[in-house]
Formats: structure tokens, C-alpha cells, sequence
């Protein structure tokens, strides 16, 4: 796909920079309204699961873990509830306007994880974790970003479909007999949160190692000095 | 062709394109107080639409084997207040009211010469646990047609001994599945279920499942919709 580049010319130096149109306005629309209901399903859940820290039966209770309230959003039980069934609905619209725009507008070959991406992993791997030489690309998104969001799309897609599980098992049955039961289903939608957590803490890291000019473009659109070459 | 622009120019594209996130204020709503407990409201009220819409009468909740029940001491009690409203089981009637051709006052005996229906199903709690237990009942729809109900009324509305109170869409009150339940495990209930009469709702949260039952009213308004919904919690919460 071909990206908008543009040249531009520092008055007083003469001094050329690149400039590429990376992230159009309906992805770094759906980027920042998942980012704030992710942020609030995430802190209202753990707010719902503190009302039965546990997973199996309630009798007899084991907690499992004591999340501290200062971590969650809502204040009690129905509190959290409200956020999460609001937010809930603003989550899975996000998801659907950016899953679908990626499809209609074809971008979403930038970030598709797929076979031929699987060589390139372990350079990539190599370069970021052991200081090894970073691969050439011409690409925006190397095959282990690429892998990172196609699996932050599938867990999205995952969150949702476990949610739906446990509000509504009996409606959905098929979906918890799928996930294994009720039981599963809640177990599989508190590890998927934590799963995203930890896409969310990496993302968090690559973006301040990879400096101003990145987190500008998922505000603006337009990324200065590009990593890497656009055709 | 790469198109040469000066740094100003670059400054009034990044801007014009900064400027198209604005409709993102507008999440900026939740963070305003006054503003928040509306929007949750609005929230909740979409997810209630949607649940009465995903709820189908000829659906029915996942019935389970006997080797799958719980043992009745593994199934937990919440309560709200007491344990033990200590009813006089002995004098006890359910008064029936509203919309309905014979109102008056209902013994056990009367409910109980209804046809039983015994089922193992999953109670549901808000707070995210579930247990399987075994509970027997007249089936609500048949004690609707024994009190002549209204069955266009919109709503069932309950009173409880403890003080709770509870309210029901008709679509649910008429599947085949909600009880007027009066006994779990093959015995009566015990106090601390509800004795001598509770609902019993497999396609609901168990909120909505009172116990303790003292009145029984259909209803075609609702001035007040049940103990947890009114502080907050989800009207429908359909499961």
C-alpha cells in the first residue's frame, strides 16, 4: 500500500525531513476511545471481582488474590457494574468501527500478522531483547509489532466474547459450554484482562523507546523522520 | 512524487488533523460529576434494553444431572438483612393484588395444588460465583392463571417479610422455568432460602430471586423496581 509521504524543508537550514501519513483519523480515533474503556473495563472489573476474589465454588471461599480498592474504579459492586455496562458497549463500538475499517480500507495488511511474517521474529527478538543488529524494513511494522497487534485484536475479539459468556450464560449457553462453562468462562475473561495488560505495558515501553515523534503520530496522523523507508 | 511543504505548513496539517480528534471530548463527560451518575444511568438503561431484547420465552436455561448439584450445605445463603425474617410458617399467606381477578390471600396448600416442577438449574449470584441446585415449585405462569392475572400487565412485583422487594418483566414471569418456589433438595425450604416461599428464576441474576414472599401484585407501573436496582444495580439483569 502505498503511504502519503511528504518532504519537508527547514527554512533557515535548507535541511530536508521525511514525514509519512501513518495512522488515519478512524484509527487514532478507535485507538484513544479503546485506550479509556480499556482503562475503565479493566479498573471496574477488578472492582466486580473483589466482590469474589476467586474462581470454583463459593463454598468454601478461597480468595485468591486481595486487589486492593485504591486499583479499581466504581467504589462497590454496583458501582463497577454501571462503568462496566456502559464502557462495555463503547469497547466492543470501537472494536467494530476499527476491525472494520481495517478490513474496507485495506490497512489492515500494515499490521496482519501472517505466515511470511514468521522468519522475521526472531531477528526482531534478537535486536530488541538481546542488543542484537536491528533488520532492515520497509515496512512500518516489523513482524514482531505485527504479531503484538494482530494478538491485542484476537484478545479484543476474546474479551468480548467471554464477557458476553458470563452477562449472559443462559442466552449465550453455547458460548460458556464452548469456554467450558461458567466457571471457565470468568476464569478465561480475568486472564485475558491480564493478557491485554501485558500487550498494554509493552506497547507502554515501545512507545517511549521509540521517542516523540511516534507518540505524535497516533495524535496527528503524521510521523516525522520515519524508522523506516515508505514506497 | 513526494510533495515538498515547509515546516509550517506540516504544523497546519498536524494541527487540522489534532483538531478531527475532538469529538474525544466528549468521553470527557464521564470525568464531569455532575454529569457521570446520568451517563452510567443511560449505560445501564441501554444494556437493560438490550437484555430484554436478547431474551427469548422459548429459550430455556441449561438444566443440569443430579450428579451435577451441588450438596445442599455447598450452596451459599446471602442475605440483605436477617437470615431468619421469622415468619409464623403455620399462619403464613401470600396476599395477591393488582391486576388480577382473584386477589385475596393465598395459602401454601393452594399454591402446592399446582402442578410441581423440580429442576436442577444454575443460581447466578452478581458477585460472580454460581452453584447448581435442585428446587421445586409451581411454575409462576400457571399461579398467574390461578389468580386470573392480567397476563398484558407489564410487570409481577413482590414483597418480602425481610423488607425486600422485587419486580418482574411479564415475559419472564410467564417462562416455563420461574417457580413460585417452595422447596429445595426434595425438603421444604429452609428459613435462611427463604421459607416458605421464594422465586426461583434460572434466566435471571439472583438478586432478583426474593425470598421470604409476602405479596404478590401485577402490576402495570412500577414505582419502584426492586432493593438493589433502586441503589444502583441493573433493572433487568436477564442472564
Amino acid at each position: 500500500m502505498a503511504s502519503h509521504v511528504v518532504e519537508i524543508e527547514d527554512a533557515k537550514t535548507g535541511e530536508v525531513t521525511q514525514a509519512v501519513y501513518e495512522h488515519p483519523f478512524i484509527v487514532r480515533l478507535c485507538h484513544w476511545v479503546n485506550a479509556i474503556s480499556l482503562f475503565v473495563l479493566v479498573g471496574s472489573g477488578l472492582q466486580i471481582f473483589r466482590a469474589f476474589p476467586s474462581f470454583g465454588a463459593k463454598i468454601p471461599q478461597k480468595d485468591l488474590i486481595h486487589w486492593p480498592k485504591a486499583f479499581a474504579i466504581g467504589g462497590w459492586l454496583g458501582g463497577a457494574l454501571q462503568w462496566h455496562l456502559t464502557f462495555m458497549w463503547i469497547y466492543i463500538a470501537s472494536g467494530l468501527l476499527y476491525v472494520g475499517y481495517q478490513l474496507f480500507s485495506g490497512n489492515y495488511k500494515q499490521i496482519l500478522f501472517v505466515p511470511r511474517d514468521v522468519p522475521g521474529v526472531w531477528p526482531m527478538v534478537r535486536h530488541y531483547f538481546f542488543f542484537g543488529p536491528k533488520p532492515a524494513s520497509k515496512e512500518a511494522y516489523n513482524p514482531l509489532q505485527k504479531h503484538a497487534y494482530t494478538s491485542a485484536i484476537v484478545l479484543g475479539l476474546l474479551s468480548v466474547l467471554t464477557g458476553i459468556a458470563i452477562w449472559k450464560p443462559v442466552q449465550f449457553s453455547w458460548l460458556a459450554w464452548m469456554m467450558g462453562g461458567f466457571h471457565y468462562a470468568r476464569l478465561w475473561h480475568f486472564l485475558i484482562m491480564w493478557a491485554l495488560i501485558a500487550f498494554v505495558f509493552g506497547h507502554l515501553v515501545m512507545v517511549v523507546l521509540h521517542g516523540w515523534s511516534n507518540f505524535v503520530s497516533m495524535f496527528t496522523g503524521w510521523k516525522k523522520d520515519p524508522e523506516y523507508r515508505p514506497e | 512524487m513526494t510533495e515538498h511543504i515547509n515546516q509550517k505548513k506540516f504544523k497546519s496539517m498536524s494541527r487540522r488533523e489534532l483538531l478531527k480528534l475532538t469529538p474525544m471530548v466528549a468521553l470527557g463527560a464521564f470525568a464531569i460529576p455532575q454529569l457521570q451518575a446520568p451517563l452510567l444511568k443511560a449505560g445501564v438503561g441501554f444494556s437493560d434494553w438490550a437484555s430484554g431484547v436478547l431474551f427469548r420465552s422459548g429459550h430455556l436455561a441449561p438444566t443440569f444431572t443430579d450428579a451435577e448439584v451441588a450438596p445442599f450445605d455447598k450452596f451459599p445463603v446471602n442475605d440483605y438483612d436477617v437470615d431468619d425474617p421469622e415468619i409464623d410458617l403455620n399462619n403464613w399467606k401470600l396476599t395477591v393484588a393488582g391486576s388480577v381477578e382473584k386477589p385475596g390471600q393465598y395459602t401454601l396448600a393452594q399454591i402446592q395444588s399446582l402442578p410441581k416442577i423440580t429442576q436442577n438449574t444454575r443460581h447466578v449470584c452478581v458477585e460472580g460465583w454460581d452453584v447448581i441446585g435442585n428446587f421445586g415449585g409451581a411454575r409462576l405462569s400457571d399461579f398467574l392463571k390461578m389468580i386470573g392475572s392480567a397476563t398484558l400487565a407489564p410487570y409481577v412485583t413482590v414483597e418480602c417479610a425481610d423488607d425486600y422487594y422485587e419486580s418482574l418483566d411479564m415475559a419472564t414471569a410467564l417462562h416455563p422455568q420461574t417457580l413460585l418456589c417452595y422447596e429445595m433438595y426434595g425438603k421444604p425450604l429452609t428459613r435462611e432460602h427463604g421459607a416458605p416461599l421464594r422465586l426461583q428464576i434460572p434466566t435471571k441474576i439472583g438478586y432478583k430471586q426474593a425470598k421470604y414472599l409476602t405479596k404478590f401484585e401485577v402490576a402495570s407501573e412500577l414505582y419502584r423496581v426492586g432493593y438493589w436496582e433502586d441503589q444502583g444495580y441493573s433493572h433487568f439483569y436477564g442472564l
